[in-house]
């Protein structure tokens, strides 16, 4: 099993890389429409601007094949970024449209906080998480982000709370996506990764 | 809210080798950054900076490959900076693991290098570093490794260096760094009440106590340090483990 992960120049691909390395698993970049429909699974980095990935995915004409993988039942994760394209739409670039698998949109956090939201913080369980399975319930997970989904009608694990509650984790069958960063967030976002891993085999 | 404050070691390099000294002078040899960054990744360290304070052109190179190794080290983000004067600059320490690039005297004499590293990277991946000293009754911007006056009020720079797209601020006493006398508390609550974004106070540190202090009446996201970790006066877990007796939300790794 090898992992694809879509490479559109988000600065964590090689820490995403080097932490799939590290648990024995092989995985291949790229930024080619044809790879990403002969994928078995998919991985989705993603950070800095909303705007960025979107163009990127048009451009590089990878939306098609990644909506149909995905609709196929290959097994996918998002992480960060990859996980607000999912949803119809975001605030940070509104005039753009996301991937559009999850009802709901992206919202700028409130300004009641500091942000970006920078650092370590804890989950709050909403159902039985697949990806979170093993991990305790008081573990933080490094977050790094101004903008989150709100709502996501069910396909919700696992919230986080700061200035409001949001999205943290999806599972919804073969998509799954988290807000933090796994390959930044220790020992817990190892376990992530690995969770996902298997449930991806 | 359990966003939990987060204790920074910083490993200053000439580009290859961890050097320390006293007030931005003085360098002397404090190790080897993949060492120490493999420490402080197993110790419980939230982040790890690594500056090139020499940031000399023709060793850019060398920085490059310590910044891959102490990458390939870490579960936790790396934020990288010195001599980062071109959005190319920004774009090679990316490419080497750095999470985040911290920009200082770059920015002062010419701040669009800060929209065009948050426009590339995001707000989240840019740190502006202020270097700021006591000047009467304001502090004063600091550059070229804290030794000139750049004439700009730090708390305006910090206010304008937002607006131009830094998501953090890394705000170090040039009064009170090497002194070991605390950090300074005055200086760091004024910038963090004047800008939206999350303050690293660094500068000063040496007892647990200093660390409560920035942290409750410094309004400080997080505290960095550098030789009171490498010489083992403090330990990351057990600093955490005090700041956690005295009520301060901190990620206790297991």
């Amino acid at each position: 099993m090898k992992i694809i992960i879509i490479d559109y120049g988000a600065g964590n691909v090689p820490s995403v890389e080097r932490a799939l390395h590290r648990l024995g698993a092989e995985s291949q970049r790229t930024s080619s429409p044809d790879c990403i429909s002969k994928a078995e699974v998919l991985l989705l980095p993603g950070v800095g601007h909303y705007a960025a990935l979107v163009r990127a995915l048009d451009e590089k004409q990878l939306r098609a094949p990644l909506v149909d993988a995905i609709h196929r039942g290959v097994p996918f994760l998002g992480i960060c970024l990859g996980l607000q394209v999912l949803f119809k739409s975001s605030e940070e670039a509104s005039q753009l449209q996301g991937l559009n698998l999850l009802p709901g949109t992206v919202s700028a956090l409130p300004p009641s906080v500091k942000l970006p939201h920078m650092g370590w913080n804890k989950l709050s369980a909403k159902r039985d998480s697949r990806l979170l399975a093993g991990i305790d319930a008081g573990a933080y997970f490094y977050f790094a982000h101004s903008y989150a989904a709100l709502d996501s009608t069910g396909a919700s694990a696992a919230t986080c709370s700061y200035g409001t509650e949001f999205v943290a984790v999806i599972e919804q069958q073969n998509v799954y996506a988290v807000q933090f960063h796994p390959e930044k967030s220790g020992d817990p976002g190892v376990r992530v990764l690995d969770n996902f891993l298997r449930l991806a085999a | 809210m359990s966003l939990a404050r987060r204790i920074i070691p910083c490993l200053d390099t000439d580009g290859e080798r961890v050097v320390k000294g006293v007030n931005f002078v003085g360098l002397r040899d404090a190790g080897d950054p993949v060492a120490l960054a493999a420490r402080y990744n197993a110790e419980g360290a939230d982040e790890l900076v690594v500056l090139d304070i020499a940031a000399s052109r023709d060793r850019r190179p060398t920085f490059l490959e310590t910044i891959r190794r102490v990458a390939a080290e870490l579960a936790i983000p790396l934020t990288a900076g010195g001599g980062i004067r071109t959005l190319e600059d920004g774009r090679a320490v990316v490419r080497a693991g750095a999470d985040k690039l911290t920009v200082n005297t770059a920015a002062v004499e010419r701040p669009e290098l800060i929209s065009e590293l948050s426009q590339e990277f995001g707000a989240q991946a840019v740190v502006l570093a202020i270097d700021a000293k006591r000047a009467g009754d304001h502090w004063d911007v600091m550059v070229r490794g804290g030794r000139e006056s750049a004439s700009l009020d730090a708390i305006g720079w910090a206010r304008r260096g937002v607006q131009f797209g830094a998501g953090e601020i890394l705000l170090t006493s040039v009064d009170r760094d090497g002194t070991q006398s605390g950090f300074d508390v005055a200086l760091t609550a004024a910038i963090s009440r004047a800008v939206t974004v999350p303050i690293i106070a660094s500068g000063g540190a040496k007892s647990p106590e200093h660390f409560v202090e920035i942290f409750q009446h410094g309004a400080a996201d997080a505290a960095l340090a550098a030789s009171i970790f490498h010489d083992k006066v403090q330990s990351i877990r057990t600093l955490k483990e005090f700041l956690a007796a005295r009520g301060v939300e901190v990620r206790l790794p297991c």
